[in-house]
């Protein structure tokens, strides 16, 4: 799965891990004009992501369209060793998607 | 799935879809954005659609790290956690953006509860999280001061 809209990075600690997450969206609100037309921008955003741990779906976020621009999120898995598998799967209103996984560290 | 070319197998076909389909759909009724709530305009309504009509009270239990000046209200980190024990969900409210609802992150029990975000701010408001647990919702609110222009004023 490789995808250049996510980046992932997973750490253990004391068998905790903490994911953290950046997707490449524009977080289009659906509200704001072009400065030249004054044309609406339409909405694009993502709408749903979710995160899952050696194949198990561990959470999943909501987001509306007032989430920033190229979203951030973090997240730890209570019990997690070096290795496993960390996944992320993301959809907008407008049917785009985007998939990574990688391997805790 | 083989696919078959006589009608009969066609309709087997069918229903062996629909049931593949229908099973789903019952299992994840829990698990659908809820739509409504990000719609709405009203907190009031948001909370009710997200929470129906659980019990929502103040916690000091529910801890919200939010800047008190947002430099940048477009990018406006925020981090939820508690020490509340079986937690379902955390949800982000910024009240005075037209849609209030920015954030509704399902946990399950392998998830510690803490998440952390960014958030857009379309002027100063209160921010509130809100953390569902055992069928109540537990809640605490902190003011962050958008500062336009961006100078620092």
């Amino acid at each position: 799965m490789e995808d250049k809209s996510v980046k992932v990075r997973g750490k253990v600690k004391d068998g905790v891990a903490k994911v953290k997450v950046l997707i490449s969206h524009p977080m289009e609100t659906g509200t704001r004009r072009h400065a030249d037309s004054g044309e609406l921008i339409p909405a694009k955003y993502i709408e749903e992501v979710v995160f899952s741990h050696n194949g198990k779906d561990v959470l999943t976020a909501y987001w509306g369209a007032s989430v920033s621009k190229n979203p951030y999120s973090a997240f730890k898995i209570k019990s997690a060793t070096v290795g496993d598998k960390v996944a992320v799967r993301w959809s907008d209103n407008t049917g785009t998607s985007g998939a990574k996984e990688i391997a805790l560290k | 799935m083989e696919v078959s070319t006589t009608r009969r197998g066609f309709i087997k076909g069918l229903i062996a879809v629909g049931t593949l389909l229908a099973l789903p759909a019952t299992l994840l009724a829990a698990m659908v954005r809820p739509k409504a709530a990000f719609g709405s305009k009203e907190i009031d309504a948001s909370l009710k659609s997200l929470f129906g009509d659980a019990s929502i009270e103040a916690s000091d239990k529910v801890y919200l790290k939010v800047p008190e000046i947002a430099e940048n209200s477009a990018v406006v980190p925020i981090t939820i956690t508690t020490d509340i024990e079986d937690v379902e969900s955390i949800s982000v409210i910024i009240d005075k953006n037209p849609n209030p609802l920015s954030a509704n992150f399902k946990l399950t029990d392998a998830v510690a509860p803490e998440v952390s975000a960014r958030v857009k701010m379309g002027q100063s408001s209160p921010v509130r999280a809100l953390v569902k647990a055992k069928g109540k919702v537990y809640f605490t609110t902190k003011e962050v001061k958008v500062t336009i222009g961006g100078c620092g004023g």
